[in-house]
């Protein structure tokens, strides 16, 4: 399940013994507990907010790697689509049969 | 939004949807068990784009949905005292329990609250020490630990008049119910990534290898859908059956370890009957006798009752992705968000809620001319 | 199945799709509001003027052509950043008069106070209707006060009720959107419910969004001298946004609407909150900003001209009208793919999944 948002951490506090701390979510702000990821997290690092409770952090190399993979794929993709073309170009051209 | 938005790149999705038609040899059949995943999928018309190479079955994965009657007739009981503030997440309002649903009940004098998180409605009941404030503990293992921390506080800070009404269910029990069923088609699961981000991934590896599945853990933006699918789909092309983790950003084999440890204190694993497929041994979580005096249900001695579910409603075979919703004959016309038959239509993450909502144009319901 | 369960005397024997009273999803501007409205008023106040179901009525009085527009506000809470009850109160009624091509010209005001609202409250509510009705060049001219006893009234409702003069050869009207015509938003949408939502306890959310509560008739008078009487329809998508707004006026007109995904302005602070919530920006409310829909040849100008305007600097076409699903709203998303943009039944609820 599922509505998780990941925010940035912007202010740490301690609410009666349990680690608070105050997420920005691209502008909108919002109390959430902390005890779950408290060992792993400081101000500035991501987390995944899941009903008002940090889930875990965002692993940002993991992100940025799955980008980078995401980007070259669709890369590639381009050049075989236009290898693709320039082969069916070819075939007219040389008006090979099926 | 940082890691939200940059998972929508069209160019990248669109290069996505062409290595999944590219890899897929033949068509293959999928199923995600999480409602934020078919919300995507359906509203995205990500089912549509894929039509040939891949088929979509939406599984029970709305914790909302499968929410038994008698836990929401449960909940309306208390609702309607004077004495209780009941409060629950947003989308259990509008769901249908035999009789009517909780906005009925706030329409009639009910004191029902919408909170965010389960720390609210604890804050609530510290504020109301003359009330009894009940939280409807509902959701799959995404949730367990909020709720879990909410009763751990209470008892911690010494609230007397706070309770839980528990109906969490797990998710892979129900995989393998739907697994094991007669007439199954289903050849490899999107695992919820949520779910996965708490207990991790661990409990996946029987089921991938006792049913030979290939199981993707997978997040819940289309980038992220679309690369579980092709992972699902690369795997069945090549004879595997393992779990994968797609959502590599939010989630570790481990999960989060704290999370789980805290709710295995709280909660223990009980037999839980789930709306539209019955009762799934060991797939639910109820409070352990060190806490029962937060449970609701015995401190309001809230007897067992037995409700008998619609006839007319087929969420059961929707849940188990027997039946897609377009094909329900009461679908759109005796069954629509406006005056749903079941769960599924009424909250918007149910299949068909999502159906209803985006993606009626391409289909057309069955008892349509 | 009429057992009744609850104690406490309250008990629910109804069948479940039936409801036999007043719902909060009645007042929210979809579906059950517009049963509501059909199904328990209309029947009774039956009457050509009514039955148009426009912002507001179009009368005529020994020759002269007004219209006439009634509100009621009761938003939760009274104040909230960029506005309060009152300032509302006078700008939703002023709206409702310029979406019919009327130039307002005169305010009533009718207020129900709660025993126990504190003055200085009322005098903050009170300064903001004025300066409203100032700033529009509409006096207040007639009004009421009512007081009830502590807890009959959310502390403070206020009515509205608007008198504005038909500009002549400029009527916009849900039923003339036709085939060929755009969809002009005239700023950034989503604002006033979001603020709304962030304000309201219960869910915590801390955000600079400000409610985009404003007069538009300087606005509509800008679009009116570019473009004339071309403007088929004018609309400001307040409760129910954007989708219920339009889904409105494809059932009045039986024509079909395309948004495009890509080119909805929605800020960014404004989808986050949605994003949190689970909302859709589609659905929430708006109460600074207009609809027109408008035949293609003069979406350039319209832009130009409503661009000009500082309320307008945002605006920007969202969408167009097809045949291909009368009466229907889709979107076309950005990735390509149709969903359908539905009426919802009635509010919008947050949720977890």
């Amino acid at each position: 399940m599922c509505l998780g948002i990941p925010g940035r951490i912007t202010e740490l506090r301690d609410d009666r013994g349990m680690p608070m701390g105050t997420v920005d979510f691209g502008g909108v702000r919002r109390e959430v507990c902390l005890s779950y990821v408290a060992d792993e997290v400081k101000l500035g690092d991501y987390v995944v907010v899941h009903v008002g409770f940090a889930i875990s952090k965002v692993d940002e190399d993991e992100a940025l790697k799955t980008f980078e993979a995401l980007k070259a794929m669709s890369q590639l993709d381009e050049l075989e689509w236009i290898g693709e073309i320039a082969d069916k170009s070819l075939e007219g051209i040389q008006g090979s049969g099926a | 939004m940082k890691y939200l938005e940059e998972y929508r790149d069209p160019v990248l999705a669109r290069a996505l949807i062409q290595r999944i038609i590219g890899t897929a040899k033949r068509r293959w059949t999928l199923m995600e068990v999480c409602g934020g995943q078919t919300h995507t999928i359906v509203r995205q018309g990500l089912d549509e784009l894929l039509e040939n190479a891949v088929e979509m079955i939406h599984g029970p994965g709305c914790p909302v949905c499968v929410t038994p009657l008698e836990q929401i007739d449960k909940a309306l009981l208390l609702a309607a005292r004077p004495d209780v503030i009941f409060t629950s997440f947003g989308d259990m309002l509008r769901v249908p329990g035999s009789q009517c649903d909780l906005q009925q009940i706030r329409s009639r004098g009910g004191q029902v609250r919408v909170v965010y998180s389960p720390l609210d409605a604890l804050e609530l009941a510290i504020k109301n020490p003359d009330k009894q404030v009940v939280f409807f503990a509902v959701g799959f293992e995404t949730t367990a630990p909020a709720n879990a921390m909410a009763v751990h506080r209470a008892r911690e800070l010494g609230v007397p008049n706070f309770s839980v009404l528990v109906s969490h269910v797990t998710v892979p029990p129900a995989m393998v119910a739907i697994l094991d069923s007669p007439g199954n088609r289903v050849q490899g699961f999107l695992a919820a990534g949520h779910v996965c981000t708490i207990m991790g991934w661990s409990e996946y590896d029987p089921i991938a290898a006792k049913f030979r599945v290939p199981i993707v853990v997978t997040g819940f933006e289309p980038l992220d859908i679309l690369e579980g699918i092709w992972m699902a789909v690369k795997q069945l092309e090549e004879g595997r059956h393992e779990v994968e983790n797609q959502y590599v950003r939010a989630v570790k084999r481990t999960g989060t370890v704290p999370a789980r440890e805290l709710v295995e204190k709280v909660f223990e694993l009980v037999d839980r009957k789930w709306r539209g497929i019955g009762q799934i041994p060991m797939s639910g979580l109820g409070l352990r006798p060190e806490y029962a005096d937060f449970d609701a249900e015995r401190r309001f001695a809230l007897e067992d009752i037995h409700v008998d579910e619609s006839p007319d409603c087929h969420a059961g075979q929707v849940l188990q992705g027997i039946m897609k919703p377009h094909q329900c004959p009461a679908f759109g016309i005796t069954c629509t968000p406006e005056r749903p038959l079941g769960a599924p239509m009424v909250s918007s993450e149910g299949a068909c809620a999502a159906y209803h909502n985006f993606g009626r144009l391409r289909h057309t319901p069955a008892g349509a001319a | 199945m009429t057992d009744s369960i609850g104690s406490g005397g309250l008990v629910c024997p109804v069948p479940m799709l039936e409801t036999d009273r007043v719902q909060l999803g009645h007042g929210s501007g979809g579906k059950l509001a517009a049963r509501l409205l059909k199904e328990r008023f209309l029947p009774h106040f039956d009457n050509p003027i009514l039955g148009q179901l426009g912002d507001a009525a179009v009368l005529t009085i020994g020759g002269a052509e007004l219209a006439m527009s009634t509100d009621t506000f009761v938003v939760s809470p009274l104040e909230f950043p960029g506005g309060n009850i009152g300032s509302l109160a006078v700008h939703g009624t002023l709206n409702d008069l310029a979406m019919m091509g009327a130039r307002p010209a005169f305010l009533s005001a009718g207020f129900v106070l709660e025993e126990g609202l504190p003055f200085d409250l009322l005098d903050r509510i009170i300064r903001s209707m004025a300066e409203a009705a100032r700033a529009a060049g509409v006096p207040l001219v007639t009004g009421d006060t009512k007081v009830v006893e502590r807890g009959k009234a959310d502390r403070l409702f206020i009515n509205t009720t608007g008198i504005g003069a038909l500009i002549p050869g400029f009527r916009p009207s849900p039923e003339r959107a036709a085939a060929g015509d755009v969809i002009l938003a005239s700023g950034p949408i989503g604002r006033h419910g979001m603020t709304i939502m962030s304000v309201r306890e219960g869910l915590g959310l801390e955000t600079e969004l400000e409610s985009d509560a404003a007069t538009l008739f300087p606005l509509v008078e800008l679009l009116r001298l570019a473009v004339g009487e071309v403007v088929h329809v004018l609309r400001d998508p307040t409760r129910g946004g954007v989708a219920s707004a339009l889904n409105e006026i494809a059932a009045a007109s039986g024509i079909g609407f395309r948004l495009d995904e890509t080119r909805l302005p929605v800020p960014p602070t404004v989808r986050s909150a949605c994003e949190m919530l689970g909302l859709d920006p589609l659905y929430v409310a708006n109460e600074g900003i207009f609809l027109a829909i408008l035949p293609a040849g003069a979406a350039d100008a319209a832009l130009a001209a409503v661009r000009a305007h500082p309320l307008g600097a945002g605006a920007t076409i969202i969408g167009h009208a097809v045949e291909v699903h009368p009466g229907m709203v889709t979107m076309k998303t950005f990735l390509g793919g149709t969903r359908v943009v539905d009426m919802l039944p009635g509010d919008q609820l947050p949720r977890i999944c």
